[in-house]
C-alpha cells in the first residue's frame, strides 16, 4: 500500500496529488504533461528539491515513510527499496548486460548474484544476451535488460514510465503477463506510467487518472476509463 | 643538461599529478552531483589559480608556510624542517597552482555523463564513492586521462611558483624551468635551447597522446 500526499512545483507545472494507491498494481494514467514522470520521480527520491523546497512531501510505503517533509525526513533513492525503469533503459554503457543487472546486487555472494542475474534475465527473455554490451542491443533488449536490471535486488516498489515503448504489442503483451505473475508472487507493489490506455486495461489494474497535475479519478481501469472516454467524446460533441 | 633538475622536475610532476587526480576527482564529482550555492564559491575559489599571478600565489604560500604564521611554525614542528625551500614546499605549491587543470577537464568530462544513468546507479544502491568509481570515472576516461596530463605538463613547466616558494637549491627545488631561466641569464642559448626542447617535446608527445587517443578512428563524424 503506497500513501502519496505531494504538493510540488516544476516551474509553472503544479504537481498537486493525494491519494492511497491500495491495489498492488496501480496505473497512472493521463496525456503527456500531466505530471506522470515527476510523481514518479518523487515516488523514487530522485527529485533532491523536495528536500529543500517549500513543497509539500509525504510518501509512505506499507506505513514505512520514504519521504516527509513535515518532519525533514528524505530516504535516499538506494535506501527505498525503490526500482524504476523509465523508456530510456539507461543501462551503463561500459558494463556489458550481466554486470548491469548485477549491479543493485552488490550485497550478495557471487554464487548468488549469479543465479539472480540468470533468473532476471529468464524471467524478461533475455538470457541470450548475458554476454553482451549495451550498444550491441536492440531497443526492445535494451529495454528487457533495464527490467531485469531494476527487479534484480528484488524491491518492494517498481516504479515503471512507459517501458515497453520499444516492444512490438505481442512481445510486451507476454512480457507484462510474465512480470505480472514475478510481481504478485514477490508481493512488489507496481506503479505503471502510460498515457496508452490499452496498457490500463490490459493489467487490469487500479487506475489513477492524472490531468495537469491533479488526480481526478482513481478506481477500477473500467469505471475509470469508460468516465474519461465519456468526457472525451463529450467534449467532441460540444466542438 | 641538468639531469639532476630533469629527475627533479619529473619526481615533482609524478607526486603532484597523483596527488591532484585523488583530490581532483572527489572535488570534480562533488561540483556535478552536489546541491547547494556555496559550491559555486567552491568551484571559485577551484579555479583562482587560472587567473593568479603565480608569482603572487609563490609570495602568499612562502609567507603562509614561512615562520611568521602559526600553520608554518606548526608545519615546522611537524616535519622537523620549514616547508619553504624544501621539495615538499614545492609539492605543496604545485598541487594548489595545477588544481583547476585537473578539476576541469573533470568537470566537464562528469557533468557529460547522462542524468539518467545517475539516477540509474543511485536506486540501485550507489553510494558517493561507488558512483564516482564505478559510473563517472570510467565513462570520463578521456576527461582523466587530460586531467592526469594538463597537470603533469603544468607542473613540469612551472617558474614562479616554483622559484618564489623553492628558490634555487641543486637536488631539493631546482627544476628544469629554473635551469632553463639560469641558462638564459648566463647566455648560454645551447644549452638553454636543449633544455627547451625537452619541455617542448613532452609537451607535444603528452598533448598528442591525448588528442590521437580520444579520436575515432573514421574522424569525428564517423
Amino acid at each position: 500500500m503506497l500513501d502519496l500526499a505531494l504538493d510540488a512545483r516544476r516551474g509553472s507545472f503544479h504537481l498537486q496529488v493525494e491519494c492511497r494507491f491500495a491495489s498492488e498494481w496501480t496505473v497512472v494514467f493521463g496525456p503527456s504533461g500531466a505530471g506522470k514522470s515527476t510523481l514518479l520521480r518523487l515516488l523514487a527520491g530522485l527529485d533532491l528539491s523536495e528536500r529543500a523546497g517549500p513543497e509539500q512531501a509525504r510518501i509512505a510505503l506499507d506505513g514505512r515513510p520514504l519521504t516527509d517533509s513535515v518532519r525533514g525526513l528524505w530516504l535516499q533513492p538506494g535506501r527505498r527499496q525503490t526500482s524504476m525503469v523509465a523508456q530510456q533503459p539507461a543501462l551503463f554503457p561500459h558494463l556489458s548486460v550481466a554486470a548491469n543487472v548485477a549491479y543493485g546486487l552488490a550485497s550478495l555472494d557471487r554464487a548468488a548474484r549469479s543465479a539472480r542475474i540468470e533468473e532476471m534475465l529468464d524471467l524478461v527473455d533475455a538470457k541470450s544476451l548475458i554476454g553482451r554490451r549495451p550498444q550491441d542491443l536492440s531497443g526492445g533488449e535494451a529495454q528487457r535488460v533495464a527490467l531485469a536490471r531494476a527487479l534484480a535486488p528484488l524491491p518492494r516498489l517498481l516504479l515503471l514510465d512507459e517501458p515497453f515503448s520499444a516492444l512490438d504489442g505481442a512481445a510486451s503483451d507476454a512480457l507484462l503477463a510474465r512480470l505480472q505473475i514475478w510481481l504478485t508472487d514477490h508481493r512488489v507493489q507496481t506503479v505503471l506510467a502510460t498515457h496508452d490506455a490499452t496498457d490500463a486495461l490490459a493489467t487490469a489494474a487500479e487506475v489513477a487518472l492524472l490531468r495537469e497535475g491533479r488526480l481526478v479519478a482513481l478506481g477500477s481501469a473500467a469505471t475509470v476509463l469508460s468516465s474519461e472516454r465519456e468526457r472525451l467524446l463529450g467534449r467532441l460533441g460540444s466542438a | 643538461m641538468d639531469w639532476q633538475a630533469f629527475a627533479l622536475s619529473l619526481k615533482l610532476a609524478t607526486v603532484t599529478t597523483a596527488i591532484l587526480l585523488a583530490v581532483a576527482v572527489p572535488l570534480a564529482a562533488l561540483l556535478v552531483l552536489g546541491r547547494g550555492r556555496w559550491l559555486a564559491a567552491l568551484e571559485a575559489l577551484a579555479a583562482l589559480p587560472l587567473v593568479l599571478p603565480p608569482t603572487v600565489l609563490g609570495f602568499f604560500l612562502l609567507v603562509l608556510l614561512g615562520p611568521r604564521t602559526a600553520l608554518g611554525r606548526g608545519i615546522t614542528a611537524l616535519l622537523g624542517h620549514p616547508l619553504a625551500f624544501s621539495f615538499s614546499g614545492l609539492v605543496v605549491g604545485s598541487v594548489i597552482y595545477s588544481l583547476p587543470f585537473a578539476v576541469q577537464p573533470l568537470v566537464a568530462g562528469f557533468a557529460a555523463v547522462e542524468p539518467a544513468l545517475v539516477d540509474a546507479a543511485r536506486l540501485l544502491g550507489a553510494n558517493p564513492a561507488r558512483l564516482v568509481l564505478s559510473l563517472l570515472v570510467p565513462l570520463a576516461r578521456r576527461s582523466l586521462l587530460a586531467a592526469a596530463v594538463l597537470s603533469f605538463l603544468h607542473t613540469m613547466g612551472e617558474f614562479g611558483v616554483v622559484l618564489m616558494l623553492g628558490g634555487d637549491i641543486p637536488g631539493a627545488t631546482r627544476t628544469l624551468s629554473i635551469v632553463l631561466y639560469n641558462q638564459v641569464e648566463n647566455f648560454d642559448y645551447a644549452a638553454a635551447n636543449r633544455t627547451a626542447a625537452i619541455l617542448l617535446g613532452l609537451s607535444v608527445v603528452a598533448l598528442a597522446a591525448i588528442y590521437l587517443g580520444g579520436r575515432p578512428r573514421g574522424g569525428r563524424r564517423a
